[in-house]
């Protein structure tokens, strides 16, 4: 990974314009990569391409899709959760209580067991992946 | 972790690029300029996401390339900061745990923001938390290099721009040797809470 400071007369107009999901990043990626019109000088952008495609292939991400998270959002709507707090349930999938808690701020002041089992079913309904088994016979 | 940033610029195409069509020569353009380079209280600029606006292109005298102006967005790699993230560690030294997301590597969990009772064991070369169950039994939890860590981001630290003066540089390939290289963007994480820290330690709980 080549990193260097960009002394240019670029100019940031808005450094957070919007938050990214890793699975609107991985789409993005994905078709960088397919569309293959590579021109010489994009090394850089194969490289990073192909790494962080890597990164996020391990990432629960890989099986998620638009409409996926949009039943999500929806179907969390009530709990009235912020938006990063949205955003890192899509982008890590917790499975567990404790999980949860690490990810919620002042979680267990703001909901009492039966919602966070309620939250947790909701999250794995929306975005477990069913993991289709080869039947054997 | 992912965010998008609104920037502006100038392009300038060369001459030998105008059989491409606009867009895509800017397209190219940028990628080239930013893909996999810090920007300076950015981020880790990863890829373009989209152009959302080509202004006229001019020529300068004396040039034979043209200049458009265009505002455009990227997709940049800026953590907030307490978003926990899952990485692999890629080595352990006294000065901490070192965690890499594989396209991003300066990642730091130095020895304060590790578990209580956490020691380097020198011979190892590897971090140890020696967890004291409630049976009163201590047992002791390596944290062995390639393991998947989750941390929470703490602090993020960008790096000032050195401007080399290219008359200068002999003096900046000898000052090189002493200045200990310093990472454009780094991050800070922290594992001392419940959930982090090693995902097997946490996967029977």
């Amino acid at each position: 990974m080549i990193i260097f400071q960009i002394v240019a007369k670029m100019e940031v107009v808005n450094d957070r314009a919007a938050f990214l999901t890793n699975y609107e990043v991985y789409d993005v990626l994905n078709s960088i990569k397919a569309s293959k019109t590579k021109s010489k000088g994009e090394n850089q952008l194969a490289t990073i391409t192909y790494s962080t495609i890597k990164y996020l292939e391990d990432t629960p991400c890989k099986d998620q899709t638009a409409d996926k998270i949009t039943g999500f959002m929806t179907a969390v709507e009530s709990f009235k959760l912020s938006k990063s707090e949205k955003l890192t349930i899509l982008n890590l999938f917790p499975t567990t209580v404790l999980e949860l808690h690490l990810m919620i701020e002042d979680c267990e002041e703001r909901f009492n067991e039966e919602e966070e089992e309620k939250l947790l079913m909701i999250i794995a309904e929306h975005l477990e992946t069913v993991k289709e088994e080869p039947t054997s016979d | 972790m992912f965010v998008l940033t609104e920037f502006k610029d100038t392009v300038q195409i060369l001459p030998h690029k105008f059989k491409k069509k606009l867009n895509e020569a800017i397209t190219n353009e940028l990628n080239r300029k930013l893909a996999n380079k810090v920007f300076y209280k950015v981020g880790l600029c990863i890829a373009l996401h989209d152009i959302t606006h080509i202004s006229e292109s001019f020529i300068v005298p004396g040039d034979g390339s043209s200049h458009t102006k265009v505002n455009f967005r990227f997709v940049v790699f800026r953590p907030f900061i307490d978003e926990v993230i899952v990485g692999r560690i890629r080595s352990c030294d006294s000065e901490g745990v070192h965690v890499t997301l594989g396209f991003f590597e300066d990642i730091i969990i130095k020895p304060e923001n590790l578990k209580q009772n956490s020691i380097f064991n020198q011979a190892e070369q590897a971090w140890v938390w020696q967890y004291e169950g409630d049976d009163g039994n201590v047992s002791e939890l390596y944290m062995d290099i390639g393991e998947p860590i989750r941390f929470r981001v703490c602090k993020e630290f960008f790096a000032e721009a050195l401007i080399v003066n290219p008359s200068a540089k002999k003096d900046a390939d000898e000052k090189k040797e002493t200045t200990p290289y310093a990472p454009p963007y780094m991050l800070e994480g922290d594992i001392d809470a419940t959930g982090l820290g090693l995902l097997s330690w946490w996967a029977n709980v």
